[in-house]
């Protein structure tokens, strides 16, 4: 009976979406438009899987509604297995003083059935801890930030509309398969129709009330390596999240970006949690 | 002071000096010279102010169980070819009214080669999957400090050692070479009150205990070994270790605590199970000079069995279960040669609560041991919460619960006490 209401339900919801997403398409020529599978998978690409490795110094800035602020700083390596696949990510931190020299490492899995692998080294104890990861929705290191934020969210977990093309952007609405597995009950969005980045998400609570933001402030052009030839990747610099139940925010500003340096797998193993590599600590 | 704190005290200094000028050196960049080769040497470490009171009264020890002032210095660098680490404690201990240094770290670490690391000097070591719980981690503990409410971090003490590691697609090992005995930093008395076997009853700052420790250089040294690889993601060991007792397991004719031979054979395991992560673990102590049992003065060997099991259960909310065994071989001659009252079988349970509220910034944490064969248990709450990006606040208590006054956790429980610390670090 429960699966019937749900079939129902689901119908009625992807229809009006349906529906509102023709409306807004209307003015437009469809003919440059892609599928909105072919856009959600070059957004991925270009926000996560950019070059075959590449580096970064982050640091975030944490207010919370009163105003009080926090820090972090950290270096990320990433390397991808498949491209818009499986990811491993190393993260050393820098900043507060009392997380110092402390390693956080994931081997990201997209399939559906699979749980990311992590590990966190505590160099006081030299303890390599495993984490146990079911939930990727929770805070990245205490910030507004979200584990799925910084290394993706499957596409496998959502389906996929375009509810809106501007001149300048796509907008697509996202719709979690599992429902009882998310905060959110659906999330859009806005994509730059030239670069493919994601410019802005938004997300909806059961109530249909906007609840969070993430915002790209900033985009640069990396200069990089791509075999014998030079690239370009564009890349956001400076995002910003914003929590509007709590009323904290969280801004990430990267540095030192880099690509296509030949991280080698090695790296992402238990011999350089216990002895990070001098690519993590520069 | 011994004569091996006294070497390692100088070595320290001479260290610290060496870092500090390459440091230095680094930071003004004139000519090069030997010292331009370094990047800019890291400098953080802490201030602390850590009191603790007993719950109840002992009346072996001083009611203050910690009463303590910490500056912790920490200073690291690097060239081309190696990495340098100093790390030193000094304190000022109120209990015992004395002035402390302690080094905790002092090492260099190279790779000699592309698929070998070597680590050289005073440093921290563990290995295992157990929490808190150690079957094939030999490296010395610091229990009185575990039982007083330090930070966590002064359970693992130092070792003087080298570690070869040596890396390859078959698996991987580790060696670590200890020349000279270093035991726990077992309970003495001096702070914690514990069970006299011979005096029959507690004792404390009455009755000191006196060890007879081997500790001739490159004759009672230690060696431990892990053999480790990854399997898709679950990690498998073997580990031996050859040495001694790391706490007292035997008592001589004068009365001195000793540390008998002992070896370790050991396998582990840790991966994913279900939404979250298990691990299993297994050892064989084998107690060399006592290996028939019959000899009542000293520990019999053991079988050492762990499973545990953790998982998210909310965001920002992990559980941990484990499920821990101790088992006497030749349990029969013990029993016929020493009248004595310990089981065949130890077992305990423990628990691990951590919940993170406040942007994770607060931090409500539990562990608790309970061994329903010993009827006792340890209890550790604890909460910290993060003023700032350099200021944390704590409460805690060590609780400890006990039937009988001579059980592993039972014997220490006029030892319950609350502790307060503020920690400033840079």
């Amino acid at each position: 009976m429960k699966t019937i209401q749900w079939v129902l339900l689901s119908t009625i919801i992807l229809f009006t979406i349906a529906t509102q997403a023709a409306r807004a398409e209307e003015p437009l020529d469809k003919s440059d438009v892609p599928s909105v599978d072919e856009i959600v998978n070059k957004a991925n690409l270009m926000a996560y899987y950019q070059g075959q490795d590449g580096k970064s110094s982050v640091s975030m800035k944490i207010t919370d509604k009163s105003g009080n602020v926090r820090t972090r700083q950290f270096n990320i390596l990433r390397k991808n297995d498949q491209l818009g696949g499986d990811q491993k990510y190393y993260v050393y931190f820098l900043q507060p003083p009392d997380v110092r020299r402390m390693v956080f490492m994931v081997h990201k899995h997209t399939a559906l059935d699979k749980d990311d692998d992590r590990w966190l080294y505590l160099p006081s104890l030299d303890l390599v801890n495993r984490i146990a990861a079911s939930d990727k929705r929770t805070s990245f290191v205490g910030s507004d930030f979200l584990y799925e934020d910084v290394s993706g969210r499957g596409l496998e977990e959502d389906t996929h509309e375009l509810a809106e093309v501007t001149d300048e952007f796509f907008v697509v609405k996202n719709l979690p398969k599992d429902p009882a597995s998310v905060e959110f009950k659906f999330f859009t969005v806005r994509i730059d129709r030239k670069t493919y980045l994601p410019v802005r998400m938004e997300f909806f609570d059961k109530a249909d009330t906007l609840y969070r933001t993430i915002e790209s402030l900033k985009v640069e052009p990396i200069k990089a390596k791509e075999g014998d030839k030079e690239a370009e990747y564009i890349t956001t610099t400076e995002s910003v999240v914003k929590d509007l139940k709590s009323g904290s925010m969280t801004e990430m500003t990267f540095s030192n970006v880099q690509y296509n340096i030949g991280i080698s797998d090695d790296i992402f193993t238990e011999r350089y949690l216990r002895r990070p590599p001098r690519e993590a600590m520069r | 002071m011994t004569g091996r704190q006294w070497i390692a005290g100088k070595i320290s200094i001479v260290w610290l000096a060496v870092v500090l000028t390459a440091a230095v050196a680094a930071d003004q960049p004139k000519e090069p010279s030997i010292w331009s080769q370094f990047a800019p040497l890291e400098a953080h470490g802490f201030y602390e102010i850590r009191g603790g009171y007993r719950l109840q009264n002992d009346r072996y020890e001083k009611d203050m169980s910690v009463m303590e002032s910490r500056f912790q210095l920490d200073l690291y660098t690097y060239n081309d070819w190696a990495e340098f680490k100093y790390k030193g404690d000094v304190y000022g201990d109120l209990t015992l009214e004395k002035g402390r240094y302690q080094t905790r770290e002092t090492w260099i670490s190279f790779q000699p080669t592309e698929f070998m690391d070597v680590k050289l000097g005073r440093q921290i070591l563990t290995w295992g999957t157990g929490d808190m719980l150690f079957i094939n981690d030999l490296f010395p503990k610091d229990w009185q400090s575990y039982f007083l409410g330090r930070q966590v971090e002064y359970l693992k003490a130092p070792s003087d050692a080298v570690k070869i590691s040596i890396f390859s697609d078959l698996a991987n090992l580790d060696v670590v070479y200890t020349p000279q005995f270093d035991s726990d930093s077992h309970i003495k008395g001096e702070y914690i009150s514990y069970w006299n076997q011979s005096l029959g009853r507690t004792a404390g700052r009455d009755a000191i205990v006196h060890t007879d420790k081997p500790d001739r250089w490159f004759q009672d040294d230690e060696i431990a070994l892990r053999l480790y690889k990854n399997i898709n993601n679950y990690e498998y060991a073997l580990y031996g270790y050859r040495g001694f007792w790391k706490s007292p397991a035997g008592m001589n004719s004068r009365g001195q605590a000793l540390f008998p031979d002992l070896n370790v054979y050991g396998a582990s395991v840790r991966g994913q199970v279900g939404k979250g992560i298990g691990n299993a673990e297994i050892g064989y102590y084998q107690s060399c000079d006592d290996e028939s049992g019959r000899d009542p003065m000293i520990d019999n060997s053991e079988m050492r069995y762990l499973v545990g099991y953790t998982q998210e259960i909310a965001p920002d909310f992990t559980g941990g279960v484990q499920y821990y065994l101790e088992q006497m071989l030749g349990y029969d001659e013990y029993k016929k040669n020493s009248g004595s009252t310990r089981d065949e079988y130890r077992h305990v349970v423990t628990l691990r609560l951590t919940r993170l509220l406040m942007n994770q910034n607060l931090t409500l944490s539990f562990f608790g041991y309970y061994s329903p064969s010993d009827k006792d248990a340890y209890l550790r709450p604890h909460v910290h919460y993060k003023a700032s990006d350099h200021l944390g606040f704590e409460v805690g208590s060590n609780i400890f619960f006990g039937d009988y006054r001579n059980t592993f956790f039972g014997q220490f429980r006029d030892n319950t006490h609350l502790y307060t610390a503020v920690r400033y670090s840079f």
